[in-house]
């Protein structure tokens, strides 16, 4: 039964192996793409959309920014990522976090010197804030969230919190996407050997100033690439119930936390573990749904799990529609239950 | 220098007429789009912003002048905008666009209303909605921003003016990023874009929906803005398609079925 549900993924990912497209222009892809990092490390998403601008063929350029430091210690990190020829690193202080009022400009510098056909980066909270600005300084319509690359001009992605998949041609110059870090595989780290070259972060504005972050500290994985998720509902009615229920099972699984709308809205758990179209998308290989009766917005998030588990008390949950195992019965006995014979 | 006028600040709050988000969508049988036949509402993320905008005068009487809200869509786009105004927005502008359109022409007609309204009762600050829950997209807010060269604090859950709304008066937003909050500070002239967290929108009252009818609502073609060429499609749709569908619905009878199922399916 799950290799029915898998099929999907299993075509999203490999759907185009590395096959050159016919176009209409001779020039072959030329790619810009952002990458995001944290704490020395690449987000990564800005891998896995790598393995995502690789369908495109031609040459793949990596953009590091940040302070003087940290960029350069990063770009060696990305020289070393299987794929990438070439690495352009831009350090100032203006990039010490990023926003997009100085990097948007960088990009849109980098196309016109280049001659980029695509720029690319994952559709994290980074990309998404940064890419529609360069896009915009490039007059690009960018394409937001892709779940496939059908081309070097025609793309899938989600609409409608996923409830239908739209496959757009773009007639753009210059071809600006963001790619769905749960689509695509994350390239690898090691194995590539790309030179690393400074470029000048010429003027970058900065109007805004970051003041601080408040990171929601938590030893377990990252929600958005684990590869086990388990996620509780309002039905655990307080932050006591995530702690004594959810977190347990979580921490037995190896897996990250996640919660539903409702039960962020109420305050049981941290906005960061929020799954849905608003929220973090994921797609672990297993996702338990407690507690969460499964509104569209919350499926939008966690549909393209391998295999979702719900266990709830209401036979009608509309979750029991998508899990492919469902066991009706009452979380505070079924859960601590489940945790113990793990 | 406008610092010995009251009441600085005019804001601008684009909303979009979009499906509503109850409604379970359709794929259309001709496989370009969706079935658009069914309820429509403002978009959840646009009904924060307008919320955030009219508190923003609650709080601090001070620096906002004027509230205006624009919708940039067909004739019924007018009834999220009279929703708008019901809650408290001041006057509304309805750019008449016949067909869908994309973020990026959408950012162009922005940015000629900030233009055309400059002048006495300029533009301060625009708030968006993070995105529209149709197109699923997230650009316009960031691509306004871009066109007009102002700061953008985008997917705010908290937004503090400190200032009258005078230019280059202080905003202190907090925004929702990957792994928890980042707080910004930044300044007027600005785009804003909304999360979930920010506010909750509130109920227009009969009261308030009648004296909404009264409201001014200025009218655009996109003639009028002279954007003709910048609102013409860069995008094509070739299909839209149902996902593919997950057969759901197997049931395990107890904690012990549960544990053997995932094992045997070498997920724990």
């Amino acid at each position: 039964m799950f290799a029915v549900r898998s099929a999907f993924r299993a075509g999203a990912r490999a759907a185009v192996p590395f096959r050159t497209f016919a176009t209409s222009s001779s020039r072959a892809a030329n790619t810009l793409l952002f990458l995001e990092h944290k704490n020395g490390a690449i987000n990564p998403a800005s891998l896995s959309a790598l393995t995502a601008a690789q369908k495109l063929g031609g040459e793949i350029h990596g953009l590091v920014t940040g302070r003087a430091s940290e960029a350069k210690k990063v770009a060696e990190e990305a020289a070393k990522v299987g794929g990438l020829t070439k690495v352009l690193v831009s350090s100032s202080d203006a990039f010490a976090y990023p926003l997009s009022e100085p990097i948007a400009p960088l990009i849109q510098s980098l196309v016109s010197k280049n001659s980029y056909s695509h720029v690319v980066a994952g559709h994290t909270a980074v990309g998404r804030d940064v890419m529609p600005r360069a896009s915009v300084l490039l007059d690009s319509s960018q394409i937001s969230d892709i779940i496939s690359v059908e081309g070097e001009d025609t793309f899938v992605r989600p609409i409608y919190a996923g409830n239908a998949l739209a496959t757009v041609k773009t007639s753009d110059k210059v071809v600006v996407f963001t790619v769905r870090g749960t689509a695509f595989d994350a390239a690898k780290a090691e194995g590539g050997s790309a030179s690393v070259e400074e470029v000048e972060a010429g003027e970058a504005p900065q109007p805004t100033k970051f003041v601080e972050e408040q990171v929601s500290e938590s030893s377990r994985p990252d929600l958005a690439t684990a590869a086990r998720v388990v996620s509780g509902g309002r039905a655990l009615k307080s932050a006591e119930g995530f702690e004594k229920y959810i977190e347990p099972l979580a921490d037995k699984l190896k897996a990250a936390v996640g919660a539903s709308r409702a039960a962020v809205d109420a305050g049981y758990a941290d906005n960061a573990l929020q799954v849905g179209q608003t929220g973090k998308i994921v797609a672990p290989e297993l996702y338990m749904a407690i507690g969460i009766s499964g509104a569209i917005q919350h499926l939008a998030g966690m549909k393209d799990s391998k295999t979702i588990v719900a266990i709830n008390k209401d036979p009608e949950a509309p979750i029991f529609q998508v899990a492919d195992l469902g066991l009706v019965a009452d979380l505070y006995e079924a859960v601590p239950e489940l945790t113990e014979k793990l | 220098m406008r610092a010995s006028l009251v009441n600085q600040l005019r804001v601008l709050v684009p909303v979009k007429r979009t499906i509503d988000y109850a409604v379970k969508i359709r794929v259309a049988s001709d496989g370009k789009g969706v079935d658009t036949n069914v309820q429509h509402s403002m978009n959840p993320f646009d009904e924060i912003a307008v919320e955030e905008a009219v508190r923003l005068r609650e709080r601090n009487k001070e620096a906002v002048k004027r509230i205006t809200v624009v919708s940039a869509g067909p004739t019924k786009s007018q009834d999220v905008l009279r929703t708008a105004l019901a809650m408290g927005a001041d006057d509304a502008i309805h750019v008449d666009v016949p067909n869908a359109i994309e973020p990026l022409a959408v950012s162009k007609i922005l940015r000629a209303i900030v233009e055309k309204e400059s002048g006495e009762d300029e533009i301060g600050m625009v708030i968006l909605g993070k995105q529209a829950i149709d197109d699923d997209a997230s650009q316009t807010g960031q691509m306004l921003a871009g066109l007009l060269n102002w700061p953008q604090a985008t997917f705010a859950s908290k937004v503090e003016l400190e200032g009258k709304g005078d230019k280059g008066d202080k905003v202190k937003v907090t925004r929702e990023v990957d792994g928890g909050l980042a707080i910004v500070e930044t300044q007027v002239p600005l785009v804003v874009t909304t999360d979930l967290r920010l506010n909750e929108p509130r109920y227009a009252s009969l009261p308030n929906i009648m004296k909404a009818k009264k409201k001014k609502m200025t009218k655009y073609s996109i003639a009028d803005l002279g954007l003709e060429k910048d609102v013409e499609p860069r995008l094509e749709t070739l299909k839209v398609s149902e996902p593919p569908q997950r057969q759901g619905g197997a049931k395990v009878e107890n904690v012990d079925e549960l544990i053997a199922k995932l094992k045997e399916a070498g997920r724990i």
